[in-house]
C-alpha cells in the first residue's frame, strides 16, 4: 500500500537535496494558495506542471492521483455555479450559471492541481524520511519531526499486520458474507490488527533502544549543498517572487 | 589472585509476567565464565524472557544484574550496557525499522557517536562480512525470512559488542547460509550466549551448554548429558558436542 513510487527514479529532481525541494515547494504552493489572481495561478500552474513534467512521473499512477484529487473539484463545479450569486450569469442547457461562481471554481481548480503538481514534482519525489531529515535540518521541531516519520511507518505496520491476518482467515476458507459470523470474525481482525501492531510497536521501540537510540534520529546521508542545489533554490525562489509580484500587481485588463 | 571480574552476572534474579499467577524463572542464578554458551530448553520454558532481562527490556520483580562487577539498575545502567551487549530477536522483523539495510545497519554506530562516513563504512564491512555484500539498498521489509535473520545480525555486529545474545540465530536459514553463520560465529573474538532448538549448530558453536528446566537455569554437566535426557530433546538424533 505505502510505498513511494514517485520517489524512484534518476531525473534531476530525484537528485536534488531534499532542503532545496521543501524550501521551493513551501515557496511556489504558498504564492499559489494565496493568490487571488487567474493570470497568476494559471502561470503557476503551467509551471508546476512543467517541473512534473521533468521529473518525468509514472503516467498511469499520475493520472490516478490527478483524478483523486479533482474528484473533489468537481464538487465545486456542481455547486459553485448554482450557489454564488453576483451580476452576470450565463445560461448553458436551460441553465442559469453565475460567471463569478464559474471564476471562481475555475481558479479554485487551477490552485488545487497547480500545488499538486508542485508536490509530485518535489516532495513526492524524495523518500519520506529524507523530506523528515531535510525539515529538521531546516530547524523544524524535532518532536513534529519524529511523529511524522513514525506515524508514517506505523500505518505500514498496521496495514501489513492487517493483511497478514486477513490472508491467515481467507486461507482457512473465510468468506465474507452477511453473518453475525462475518462481523464477529471482523470485529476480532481489527481488535487482533490493533493489538498486534501495538505490541510491534513496542519492539519496534525496544530493538531502537538496545542500538543505542536517545531520542535523536541521525542521518547518514546528508551531502552538502551542490552548485546545482543551490542554483536550482535560487531559480526557483525567483519564480516564485515573480509570481507574488504577479498576483498583488495584476495588469489591470486580465482577471 | 582474584578471578577478574565476569562481565556479566545474575544473582537470584525472579520474574513473573504482569498478569499471570506463576514465576516464568525463579530465582536464577548465572555468572558468564564460559565464551561461548549454548542454551536450550522446551518452547515457553522462558529462554527469551531470559535474554529480555539481561538487557533491561523487562524487569525482574527480584534480584540483581551485575556488569562489570557493577550494579544495573537505572535505565541510564542499562543504556550502558546495551552499548556492550547485542541483543539478536528471535523475530527480526522487530529488529528491522530503517527502511534500507544500510540505514538500519549503520543506526547502532551513528548513536554511539561514529560520523556518517565512519558508520558507513563500519556497515558495509559488516556486511560484506556475513556474506550480504551489495545488500545495502535493499529495502528492509522486502528481504526474505534467512536475509532478515542475516541483516539482523549485521546491526548487532557493527555496534562491536562484547558479547552477543542470539535468540534461535539459525532458524529460517538454508544449510549453506547456516553453514556459513557457523563458520562466522566460530571466527568471532566476542562471547556469545545461543538460544536454539538446533543441536548440532549448538555443538559447532558453543563450548558449554545451559538449559532453563522448572523455571531455573541449570549448566550441563558435559559428560552426563546423555544421561539426562529431560536436558536434551534431540538425544536420539546422531550428534557430538563442542569440544
Ligand atoms: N508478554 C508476555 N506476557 C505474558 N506472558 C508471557 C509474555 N511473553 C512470554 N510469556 C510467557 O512466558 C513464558 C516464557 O516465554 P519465553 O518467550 O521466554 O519462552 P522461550 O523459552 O523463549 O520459548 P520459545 O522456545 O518458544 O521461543 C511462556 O510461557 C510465555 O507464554
Ligand atoms: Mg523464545
Amino acid at each position: 500500500m505505502i510505498d513511494e513510487p514517485f520517489a524512484v527514479g534518476s531525473t534531476l529532481f530525484h537528485r536534488l537535496d531534499a532542503r532545496v525541494k521543501c524550501i521551493a515547494a513551501a515557496a511556489l504552493s504558498l504564492d499559489l494558495a494565496l493568490t487571488g489572481s487567474f493570470t497568476a495561478a494559471l502561470t503557476g500552474c503551467l509551471l508546476t506542471a512543467f517541473l512534473l513534467l521533468l521529473s518525468r512521473p509514472d503516467p498511469k499512477l499520475l493520472g490516478k492521483r490527478i483524478l483523486t484529487v479533482n474528484f473533489f473539484t468537481l464538487f465545486l463545479w456542481l455547486t459553485l455555479p448554482f450557489t454564488y450569486g453576483g451580476a452576470e450569469y450565463t445560461s448553458f442547457l436551460s441553465l442559469q450559471l453565475s460567471l463569478e461562481g464559474l471564476g471562481t471554481a475555475a481558479l479554485i481548480t487551477v490552485k488545487t492541481n497547480g500545488i499538486l503538481f508542485c508536490f509530485l514534482a518535489l516532495l513526492a519525489t524524495s523518500p519520506l524520511v529524507n523530506l523528515g531529515h531535510a525539515l529538521e535540518k531546516l530547524g523544524m521541531p524535532r518532536k513534529l519531526i519524529f511523529i511524522l516519520l513514525f506515524s508514517y511507518r506505523q500505518l505500514f505496520i498496521i496495514y501489513q499486520e492487517y493483511e497478514r491476518l486477513q490472508r491467515a482467515a481467507a486461507l482457512r476458507g473465510f468468506v465474507p458474507t452477511n453473518s453475525m459470523h462475518t462481523y464477529r470474525t471482523y470485529g476480532h481482525l481489527f481488535g487482533m490488527t490493533l493489538v498486534k501492531s501495538w505490541k510491534r510497536a513496542e519492539r519496534i521501540h525496544q530493538a531502537m533502544l538496545l542500538r543505542g537510540f536517545h531520542g535523536k534520529l541521525i542521518p547518514l546521508n546528508q551531502p552538502p549543498l551542490t552548485g546545482k542545489d543551490q542554483l536550482f533554490l535560487f531559480i526557483m525562489l525567483l519564480l516564485s517572487l515573480l509570481l507574488a509580484g504577479v498576483s498583488l500587481f495584476p495588469c489591470p485588463h486580465t482577471l | 589472585m582474584t578471578p577478574p571480574t565476569p562481565l556479566l552476572e545474575l544473582r537470584d534474579i525472579s520474574y513473573t509476567y504482569p498478569g499471570t499467577a506463576e514465576e516464568t524463572l525463579s530465582h536464577v542464578n548465572f555468572t558468564l565464565t564460559d565464551e561461548r554458551i549454548g542454551l536450550i530448553g522446551a518452547n515457553g520454558s522462558g529462554k527469551t524472557t531470559f535474554f529480555q532481562l539481561i538487557m533491561g527490556l523487562i524487569r525482574p520483580q527480584s534480584g540483581e544484574l551485575f556488569f562489570q562487577g557493577k550494579m544495573v539498575h537505572s535505565e541510564k545502567d542499562f543504556q550502558e550496557l546495551r552499548r556492550t551487549i547485542g541483543f539478536l530477536f528471535q523475530n527480526s522483523d522487530d529488529q528491522l525499522f530503517s527502511p534500507t539495510v544500510l540505514e538500519d545497519v549503520a543506526f547502532g554506530p551513528l548513536n554511539m557517536g561514529a560520523s556518517p562516513d565512519e558508520a558507513k563504512e563500519i556497515s558495509i564491512k559488516t556486511l560484506e562480512k556475513l556474506g550480504l555484500k551489495d545488500f545495502e539498498d535493499r529495502i528492509t521489509h522486502k528481504l526474505s525470512g534467512g536475509e532478515k535473520k542475516l541483516t539482523a545480525l549485521a546491526t548487532i555486529l557493527s555496534m562491536q559488542p562484547k558479547l552477543l545474545l542470539l535468540d534461535e540465530p539459525s532458524n529460517n536459514l538454508d544449510p549453506a547460509t547456516r553453514e556459513r553463520l557457523i563458520n562466522i560465529l566460530r571466527g568471532l573474538d566476542q562471547a556469545h550466549i545461543i538460544i536454539s532448538h538446533d543441536m548440532d549448530f549448538l555443538a559447532s558453536t558453543c563450548a558449554q551448554l545451559y538449559t532453563i528446566e522448572h523455571r531455573q537455569l541449570h549448566r550441563c554437566d558435559q559428560k552426563q548429558v546423555h544421561s539426562h535426557e529431560h536436558l536434551h530433546p534431540y538425544g536420539d538424533k546422531p550428534h557430538q558436542h563442542g569440544t
